[in-house]
């Protein structure tokens, strides 16, 4: 039943679509032909399909640490701005540079910002017993904040004409290409190593072992001497690393440079990717894919049908709540009971 | 005057930017005593503020655009109602699905009237007493959503502390079991409070997009759904403390408004961090005695009531 639910709620998410186009003056069949074939049909598309879902996979699969725990991350698209920030900060301070180790250590920094950002929802939680859910969503609008100011003043290009725009990164400094022709980026295979390693860490060891007690059974993890707080702040930084690694992989890849907007709320649809998943990082793949297939049938949907751009954030939202809805199938047995009544 | 003639019209911003949190933050409380856990404030805004503007435009009737807000709210609130309730799914979870799908809808309902302008809610005007110095404008100028949200507060404040109404449903809110042994009906009540909140959230949208500013813009709540959450724990519950609160936040938005329009030697972006920046603050002041905490939180918040277990 856990993995039927998917399904079913997309399954009436398609449904209730159709009903929703009609609704708007297009032919349902045509229209979904449009969102979710006409999109990846051919070998670009299907390229751009993967680019679009690593930031997703990337920010879903560390909220999902937390989510297991408890612990309410919302703030992933903060923590990828941050990263964003700290990677592309060292090419705006060295754009000379034509060193092997930029990338990298683009790559490092990027993680590292998402994780400190991360890190001050965890000590306000464990020091001050401050609500994470609204810390983090606090941090997202500082985070597009901070990085509208720089990139309006200290990381501004002197060659740009004034515009809130970085230099665009070098050869050195961008996400090497995967396949020639498409923009199929390494982050991808960064996305699918830190997938990899989730699965590992969540199955095979004593911190995964902890995460899953804590968030499950809090009373018996604290009787066997699990830290709360430890697993508080672990998942945090967790998630906030991965965040900040979708964050670079963006800014290094198909962004370029530093804008005042590098997401289109990847952050806050990985909420939606995580629990589409399961929460298991296998799930979590198949569900990245899925959500970046909305983007996509979005503006396919837009140029070809003039339909406006937002069904996708009506699709993913209402995705999220069938699935929600269909859970109680999972939780929950039904029963008719005595009455003729479902109890 | 003696260069103190900006304080009227500060004051009287403060208390529209202030608007919107008394309402969202109010609803909120009511559905939070009952036991309940509603994050889709956001969304039950968007859904009221667009709701309301195209309502607004199409008709020109305010009362009917503030109407179809609170009814919008109330849709949208009812949908996390089944969720939650009647099917039992995860509160919060669901509260983030609310937001993320009423940014969704209310982007589609509104994309044709993105710029388009409507008349600011009127503000009222009696012949001698809104004309008095300072505090005319003040006491006598409002819209009449001010005043309903002064009214809103005390009359919430009277529903739960001195109805027997109000007892019970603070009942539900703190020991869901008890309540339900004694024959009350916590699901049908919990529905109400729901409700209550979305129309609430709904008319606070409704001031947003008719009032604050005349428009409609995607996302115009920019995390005032959110601000409105941390009030509630700011206030630990009190109706009169999410009053003052609500002015508080309005007013550090403002000042921070007002201070770059004067030309203050910061970035806007760093003034703009304000708001949120405080909100983190204030949540932090306050949650960090956790028995405080504890002692004013209604005992069952976002715990999932099955009558059966």
């Amino acid at each position: 039943m856990v993995y039927i639910t998917p399904i079913l709620a997309l399954t009436l998410t398609i449904l209730t679509g159709m009903l929703l186009f009609s609704f708007l003056g297009v032919d349902p069949v045509e229209a979904l032909r449009n969102f979710f074939i006409v999109p990846i049909n051919n070998q670009y598309g299907a390229t751009e399909l993967l680019v679009k879902a690593t930031p997703l996979i990337l920010c879903a699969i560390g909220l999902s640490v937390g989510f297991r725990a408890n612990v309410w991350n919302i703030g992933a698209e903060g923590q990828l701005t941050v990263g964003a920030i700290f990677g592309g900060a060292l090419f705006v301070y060295f754009p000379e540079t034509e060193s092997v180790f930029m990338l990298p250590a683009m790559i490092l920094l990027g993680a590292i910002g998402g994780a400190l950002w991360a890190a001050i929802p965890a000590f306000l939680k464990t020091r001050f017993n401050a609500n994470e859910i609204l810390t983090s969503l606090m941090l997202v609008y500082v985070a597009t904040l901070l990085l509208s100011l720089l990139v309006h003043g200290p990381f501004r290009d002197p060659d740009g004409y004034n515009f809130p725009e970085s230099k665009i990164f070098t050869d050195s400094a961008t996400m090497p290409i995967l396949l020639e022709g498409t923009r199929l980026h390494f982050g991808s295979i960064i996305a699918l190593l830190a997938v990899l390693t989730t699965w590992i860490m969540l199955a095979k060891t004593l911190i995964g072992f902890q995460v899953k007690v804590i968030g499950t059974a809090p009373k018996a993890g604290a009787y066997a001497g699990f830290s709360q707080k430890k697993i508080i702040w672990f998942s945090l930084l967790f998630g906030g690393a991965m965040a900040g690694l979708a964050g670079i992989s963006e800014v290094s890849g198909p962004v370029g440079q530093l804008l005042p907007s590098i997401s289109p709320g990847y952050g806050f649809t990985a909420i939606i990717v995580a629990f589409l998943g399961r929460l298991h990082p296998v799930g979590i793949i198949f569900a990245g894919l899925l959500m970046a297939l909305t983007y996509l049938g979005g503006e396919t949907a837009q140029i070809n049908l003039g339909m406006p751009v937002a069904v996708t954030g009506v699709f993913q939202g209402m995705v999220l709540f069938y699935l929600l809805a269909c859970d109680v199938f999972v939780n929950y047995r039904f029963q008719l009971n005595r009455f003729g009544k479902a109890a | 005057m003696n260069g103190f003639e900006w304080v009227v019209p500060v004051i009287l911003t403060v208390i529209t930017a202030a608007t919107p949190l008394v309402f969202a933050g109010i609803g909120e409380l009511v559905t939070e005593k009952a036991g309940v856990l509603n994050l889709g404030i956001e969304g039950m805004m968007l859904a009221g503020a667009v709701t309301a503007f195209v309502t607004a435009t199409l008709t020109g009737n305010y009362i009917l655009a503030v109407a179809a807000g609170a009814l919008a709210g109330m849709f949208m609130a009812f949908l996390f109602g089944v969720l939650t309730l009647s099917l039992m799914a995860n509160q919060v979870a669901t509260g983030l699905a609310l937001t993320l799908f009423g940014i969704g809808i209310s982007a589609l309902i509104g994309q044709d009237f993105v710029g388009e302008p409507v008349k600011a809610l009127e503000k009222l005007n009696i012949a001698g007493l809104t004309d008095l110095p300072v505090i005319g404008p003040i006491l006598f100028g409002q819209d009449a959503l001010v005043y309903l949200s002064f009214f809103v507060v005390f009359a919430v404040s009277w529903f739960l502390f001195k109805t027997k109404a109000g007892l019970i449903l603070r009942a539900v809110g703190d020991s869901h079991d008890a309540a339900h042994s004694i024959g009350y009906s916590v699901i049908g009540i919990r529905y109400l409070a729901v409700l209550f909140g979305g129309a609430m959230s709904g008319i606070g949208g409704a001031y947003l997009s008719l009032a604050y500013t005349p428009m409609w813009a995607e996302n115009m709540t920019a995390g005032r759904g959110w601000i409105a959450l941390a009030l509630i724990v700011f206030a630990t519950w009190k109706p009169g403390l999410v009053l003052v609160g609500a002015y508080m936040f309005g007013g550090i938005t403002i000042l921070q408004l007002h201070a770059q329009a004067a030309g203050l030697d910061l970035p806007s972006q760093v003034l703009s961090m304000l708001p949120y920046i405080a909100t983190i603050v204030v949540l932090v002041i306050i949650s960090k005695d956790e028995s405080r905490i504890r002692k004013h939180a209604p005992a069952c918040i976002g715990k999932i009531f099955h009558p059966a277990a």
